[in-house]
């Protein structure tokens, strides 16, 4: 499968979705107005991944910022995720978030909440 | 006009403002607007927790405004803004203050209205719940927005959305968003 790899901008986050590497990551900051024409793709590709995935697929997640828009497109990709984990493979979710930033803690409890995949809240200190 | 929207900002007492924009609120505006407030609390050598939850609020208020306002009434001094609104930043001796304002149809005040009163009769709990509850349930509308945009905003803030109405003629209202940014002490 080709990976997707995609470079941060000041609005949309650095994605790496690389099989071959066994590197699934997202990281900066994701606040674009339109965030449903930069996810769309990332969770077209999990679509086809999940028909022959890694027997562990580890996902970090490193966002700064992300707006509401795109905690709804970041819960499309929980969900292939979760389809995922469904049909008996390994997935891991590590939610970093920087040391007292407690709203992006319970952002990431809010995913954990929702989706049935194991998170790990990961504490980021400086 | 019936009433002098700029007043509005201008008036409010306490503070310094330290950005004021308004016009067509466009992708590159709130960027502009995003930029040169993260220099400022920057500079100032704000406390992170503070830093991130003004950009939070900054970036949810600024994409309400794109995704959501009404085209301007005719004879309103601004013609060429497909989407006007009116952004204040200022700093005040709790934290920071928030303030927008842009036109909306008579006839949608009451669904904002009812929307904003229920945020506001919720407990911080309920408002994490129906965070919750919208994230999981709601689509992405038309226009773009996820309809979580003022949920975020209480959420994040702990305070009520400070909010009023005022009618500018028989077919636009004007709403004012009032948002206070607590510093933490």
């Amino acid at each position: 499968m080709e990976p997707i790899i995609i470079e941060g901008t000041p609005k949309t986050p650095t994605v790496r979705f690389d099989a071959s590497e066994g590197v699934f990551e997202i990281k900066g900051r994701s606040i674009p107005e339109n965030s449903v024409e930069f996810y769309k793709p990332l969770v077209d590709w999990l679509d086809n991944y999940k028909e022959a995935p890694l027997n562990k697929t580890v996902v970090d997640i490193r966002l700064e910022y992300f707006n509401t828009s795109s905690s709804k497109c970041i819960l499309d990709v929980f969900k292939k995720l979760e389809a995922i984990h469904k049909a008996k493979n390994e997935v891991e979710v590590n939610w970093y978030y920087e040391e007292d930033d407690e709203d992006m803690l319970e952002a990431g409890e809010d995913y954990e909440s929702i989706i049935r995949v194991p998170f790990k809240m990961i504490e980021i200190i400086d | 006009m019936s009433f002098d929207i700029e007043n509005y900002f201008t008036e409010q007492p306490n503070g310094n403002t330290i950005l004021y924009y308004k016009g067509n609120i466009d992708s590159d505006v709130i960027n502009q607007v995003l930029d040169s407030v993260e220099e400022m609390l920057l500079n100032k050598n704000e406390q992170s927790r503070l830093r991130k939850k003004v950009y939070n609020v900054m970036v949810e208020s600024l994409q309400n405004l794109y995704h959501h306002v009404d085209l301007v009434p005719d004879g309103f001094e601004d013609q060429s803004a497909e989407k006007y609104g009116i952004v204040a930043v200022k700093r005040v001796e709790s934290g920071y203050k928030i303030m927008t304002g842009n036109f909306i149809r008579n006839s949608s005040v009451e669904k904002l209205q009812e929307k904003i009163r229920r945020i506001n009769r919720s407990s911080h709990a309920e408002i994490k719940e129906l965070y919750k509850f919208i994230l999981n349930h709601q689509r992405i509308s038309a226009k773009g927005g996820g309809g979580l945009g003022l949920v975020d905003i209480a959420r994040k803030t702990g305070n009520k959305l400070d909010y009023s109405f005022r009618e500018y003629d028989d077919k636009y209202s004007f709403f004012f968003l009032n948002i206070l940014v607590n510093e933490e002490i």
